[in-house]
Order: C-alpha cells, then sequence, then structure tokens
C-alpha cells in the first residue's frame, strides 16, 4: 500500500466529496459531520460509477406508537448516502452499506487527515 | 507512477449533461467480457420524445393537431400525448440523470448528423452492440389516450420522422413500425408504407391499452405480418390510471406490477383464442416485462388448461409450449434469485427465445454484461442471447458493426490492463464475482 496525499481538508465541504482517478484506481471521498469517509467508484450492483452520483438524505417510514403512518420522512439522524447513478443503489455515507441489504456495499478505501491534509492508502499494483 | 507520485485526476459529479460515453464508461469496460462476440443487439433503447417533440410535430398530418401541438408546446414538453408530468417519478427524484435523457449533453453541433443519431451512436458505441432498436417512451400510453384519432397521427408522424431524419444517419439503428391499433385501417396502410424499409426491422405494439388482441378485426392486419416475415413485439409499459393500479401509493409499486399485467393479459388472450394456431408463422417478441412473469403464466394457463379444454379448444398443445415458441427481451432482467433466474431461463429455453435488452436510457437499463455475467449460461447460450438470437428474428445481417472495446476506451478514457473494471470473462476474480453475488463483475 501506499499513501497519496490527495488534497487539502478543507478541499471536501461539508456533505461534500471529491472522486478522483490514481491510474487505474477511482475512488470517492465523502465528508460528513466532519468525518472523511472513502471508498471505491466501483458499484457492487454492476460496476457503475456509484461515488459521482448524487447525494441525498436517506428516507425513513414515518411510523408512529399506534403505528399508523407518516408516510415518508428524512431520517431523522441526518443520514445521508451516495447513489449510483446508473440505477439508484444507495449507500450509506459512513458505512458504506445499502440501507435495505447490507452485504451490498461499496468497497472502502483506507482514508486518513494529517496536518490538514486527506491521504488515501492505495495498493501499489493498482497504480 | 514516476518520482512525482501518480497523476491524478478528478472525475465530476454525474449529471444530465454528462457525455453519454463517460457515463456509460464502466461499460465499455465490461465490454471487453465479449468482445469477440459476433454480434451483439440491443433489441430495446428508448427515444425520449421531449428534446425532439417539435420535430416529430412538424410530421402530423393533421393541420388541428399540429396547430395545437405548436401552441401548447411553451406549457408542455411532449404535447398531444396523455402522461402525466406531475407524476414523473422515474428518476428517483433526481437521483437518476440519465432517466429522461441526457438533455443537457453536449453534441456536436457541426458533424451535420442528427442529434438523437449521435446520442445513439455514443450509447451504442459504449455499450458494445452492433445494432440497436429503437422505440419511443412517452408514445408507449397512447393506447389509452382519449382523444379519438391522436395515436394515428402521432404514429404517422413518428414512423415518418425515424425514417427520414434519424434511420438514414446509421445503418446499426434500427426502428419498428408503430401500429395504432385504434385504427386497424391505419395499421395496414403503415405496413404497407414502411415494411419494405429494412432499417424498419418489425412492428411493435404498446401493450398498454385495453385492447381485446383477439378480436376478428385484427386478423387481417396479423396475416399482412405474418406475410412480411418481420416480427410483431409487444412493448410494456406503466399506467397508473388503471382502476386496481390506482390502490397503490408508490411509483415502485405500480411499476413493478403494471409493465408486467397488460403483457399478462395480451398474451393469455393471444393463447387462449389460439392464435399461435392461426398465425403459425408469426415471430411474436414480449418486452420490457422481465423474465419472472413468463414461468409464472406457463404453469398457471397449463394448470387450467387442462381441467377446461372446452374454453380453450383451438389449442393442440400445451399454453407453456406456445410460450416457449415465442421471443422475449431480457430487460429488466430479474437477478437477485439466481435459482430461479436459472429456472426461467430453463422453462422458456431462454438460449434460443430470449434477446438482450438495455432499455437505456431508462432508470433500469441492462448492459450486456447482465447476461455474459450469469454463471449458468454456456457460452453459446450467451451469444445466442447478446445477439444471434434477435439476428435471427429481425433479419439482421451478421456483420461485426462495433469498434473493438479497447479502442473505445483508448479514445475515451486513460486505461490500464490492472483496471479492476478490466477482468476477462475467465478470470478467478470474474467467476468468483460472478458467482458469489450472482450480479457483477
Ligand atoms: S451499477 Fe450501481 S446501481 Fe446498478
Amino acid at each position: 500500500m501506499v499513501d497519496i496525499r490527495v488534497c487539502k481538508s478543507e478541499d471536501i465541504a461539508e456533505r461534500g466529496r471529491r472522486v478522483v482517478q490514481i491510474g487505474a484506481f477511482e475512488v470517492g471521498i465523502f465528508n460528513l459531520r466532519g468525518r472523511f469517509f472513502a471508498y471505491e467508484n466501483v458499484c457492487p450492483h454492476f460496476s457503475g460509477p456509484a461515488c459521482q452520483g448524487v447525494l441525498a438524505p436517506l428516507f425513513a417510514e414515518g411510523v408512529c406508537e399506534d403505528r399508523t403512518s407518516l408516510g415518508r420522512v428524512f431520517d431523522p439522524g441526518g443520514r445521508m448516502n451516495i447513489v449510483c447513478p446508473w440505477h439508484g443503489y444507495e449507500f450509506d455515507i459512513e458505512t458504506g452499506a445499502h440501507p435495505t441489504d447490507n452485504r451490498m456495499r461499496l468497497k472502502p478505501v483506507p482514508v486518513s487527515v494529517r496536518d490538514g491534509d486527506i491521504y488515501l492508502s492505495v495498493p501499489d499494483r493498482r497504480i | 507512477m514516476d518520482a512525482k507520485g501518480p497523476d491524478i485526476r478528478e472525475l465530476p459529479p454525474i449529471t444530465n449533461a454528462t457525455d453519454t460515453r463517460d457515463y456509460l464508461g464502466a461499460a465499455a469496460k465490461q465490454a471487453l467480457m465479449h468482445d469477440d462476440y459476433e454480434i451483439i443487439v440491443d433489441m430495446d433503447a428508448h427515444l425520449q420524445e421531449k428534446g425532439f417533440w417539435p420535430e416529430v410535430m412538424s410530421y402530423l398530418e393533421n393541420d388541428v393537431l399540429r396547430y395545437t401541438a405548436d401552441n401548447m408546446m411553451n406549457v408542455a414538453a411532449t404535447p398531444l400525448i396523455n402522461t402525466q408530468p406531475g407524476l414523473t417519478f422515474q428518476a428517483l427524484s433526481g437521483r437518476i440523470p440519465h432517466q429522461h435523457g441526457q438533455g443537457a449533453e453536449p453534441l456536436d453541433a457541426t458533424s451535420g448528423v442528427h442529434r438523437f443519431a449521435q446520442i445513439v451512436q455514443r450509447c451504442i458505441d459504449t455499450l458494445g452492440v452492433d445494432y440497436q432498436i429503437i422505440f419511443p417512451t412517452n408514445m408507449l400510453h397512447l393506447g389509452m389516450n382519449p382523444m379519438e384519432g391522436v395515436e394515428v397521427y402521432l404514429a404517422r408522424a413518428y414512423c415518418r420522422w425515424l425514417t427520414e431524419r434519424v434511420l438514414p444517419e446509421d445503418p446499426r439503428i434500427l426502428g419498428l413500425i408503430y401500429l395504432p391499433l385504434n385504427s386497424v385501417e391505419e395499421c395496414y396502410r403503415l405496413v404497407n408504407q414502411y415494411a419494405h424499409n429494412p432499417q424498419m426491422v418489425g412492428f411493435t405494439i404498446c401493450s398498454v391499452r385495453n385492447t381485446p388482441i383477439h378480436d376478428n378485426s385484427y386478423m387481417k392486419l396479423f396475416a399482412m405480418i405474418e406475410e412480411t416475415g418481420k416480427p410483431l413485439v409487444f412493448h410494456a409499459g406503466p399506467h397508473w390510471d388503471d382502476p386496481s393500479f390506482s390502490q397503490l401509493n408508490r411509483f415502485i409499486s405500480m411499476h413493478a406490477l403494471s409493465f408486467v399485467h397488460y403483457n399478462l393479459i395480451h398474451m393469455t388472450n393471444w393463447i387462449i383464442n389460439a392464435l399461435p394456431e392461426r398465425f403459425p408463422k408469426m415471430k411474436v417478441v414480449w418486452v420490457e416485462s422481465g423474465l419472472a412473469w413468463v414461468p409464472f403464466l406457463m404453469q398457471r394457463l397449463d394448470h387450467e388448461v387442462m381441467m377446461r379444454q372446452s374454453e380453450a379448444p383451438g389449442l393442440k398443445k400445451l399454453p407453456s409450449d406456445y410460450m416457449r415458441d415465442m421471443y422475449y427481451s431480457s430487460q429488466p432482467l430479474e437477478r437477485s434469485d439466481m435459482v430461479l433466474t436459472k429456472a426461467t431461463f430453463e422453462r422458456m429455453h431462454a438460449e434460443t427465445q430470449l434477446m438482450y435488452a438495455s432499455d437505456w436510457p431508462h432508470w433500469d437499463f441492462d448492459t450486456p454484461s447482465t447476461i455474459s455475467t450469469l454463471p449458468f449460461l454456456s457460452d453459446q447460450g450467451k451469444r445466442n442471447i447478446l445477439g444471434l438470437n434477435a439476428a435471427k428474428v429481425f433479419n439482421i445481417p451478421l456483420k461485426r458493426m462495433r469498434p473493438r472495446a479497447r479502442d473505445v476506451l483508448a479514445n475515451r478514457t486513460p486505461f490500464a490492463p490492472g483496471d479492476t473494471h478490466a477482468v476477462s470473462r475467465s478470470s478467478p476474480e470474474f467467476v468468483k464475482a460472478g458467482v458469489k453475488a450472482g450480479v457483477t463483475v
């Protein structure tokens, strides 16, 4: 593995992202609540460019205590998803997992912040 | 990587302005898997009428309708079409930018090539297909249009626009003659006018309609079609206004059921009324209902026919046997349970009866790799489904028309042999992934 400096941490705004290609390796880096997450830009469904899709709030089914429905609401915890632009599979930014079937998940890439810079750990054979 | 470190390239977000060749770039990498196949035919891709409607309207052979459409254009994107713009949920609230066509995609204004032909060319090169058969999108609802005659005039205008403006641009773009079943006389006229066009490779009935397909008034039309040797293609569609579907409160529910519903009805009428016996040479194709409905209907009709022979006395074999004589498009291929998918393929004789379709640019499109990654299919079966079956059904010449996948990639994106997408179909990585997930490369 080799650490690659990608950009300054301030270059990726809150709820923002940057997708980069390093050699043949494509990675999306996301900032949610001041924490950075990175995933390979390959959708586990059919290899679409998942990280280049829309970032959307997680929807929830609003069910009351008496089990009546409010319909759909934004997730009260403020969770955000990466949406693959090919067919709409959604992946939680913080876990990389599909909200319904968490066996379906984006492949994480180690990411770290050092001295205000963002680094990715990338397998050297891929770049 | 040199001493300075690797080059880092930023990849922009994907929007409806993204070049189709970039949007589908991963498909070009997947195309390496089947690059040696003789022919690949995408038998169902779509025109998004919105961007081209003024042009199509200019072909309307009715002064009043043309005047009406012209004056409605500033408030409605596709005047005269009976879709409900406020219920356009296909793009998942903006999550799937390509759904409505790459409306803002920059095209080459200096090439002289029609804009729609340019979009199709980019798509077929990147998907790695030799031919693409184009269907309309919004026009799929015309069978339910309350205005008498609109379907007839739009069918004429569409066929003229397609044959005069688009098909002459590229022999790889193919079309179908739209049959406005609301007027059988007009269907005769369109068959006579376009059946000889080699790029109009069949006839389509948009299935969303409450029209009994076995009605005697259509028998002369079916005889004419059978005579041409070109197939009759039923294309499914959604319809939320149906009284049963109006109980469904979310688009997903309506979409899942209604795309199957109309083909279930037409297929049932087609078989129970013994149309396969009356038109034994007719090639009949069922499009865009997925495949899960096929074994369901086979078993259901076989079960009933054995008990109620007197109500289907024209049949000389079981409904499932007739269904196995017909043809189907693959998209949207249900792959979440590979055991069921495999059983479906076996029951319907998919290796000879199934044809690959992308449905691009719609949200549930399939790339050719949906077929080439199926773990249970033989190599010959994949070749048949991806192209050879369609070449036979649509009388398409067996000639490679697509560029080499490697050339497509070289022209568009930096490509390295170690790229994760670029696995060959025999590599252990590919086989493992395909078998485990049943879905991916
Ligand atoms: S490839 Fe990502 S949703 Fe299908």
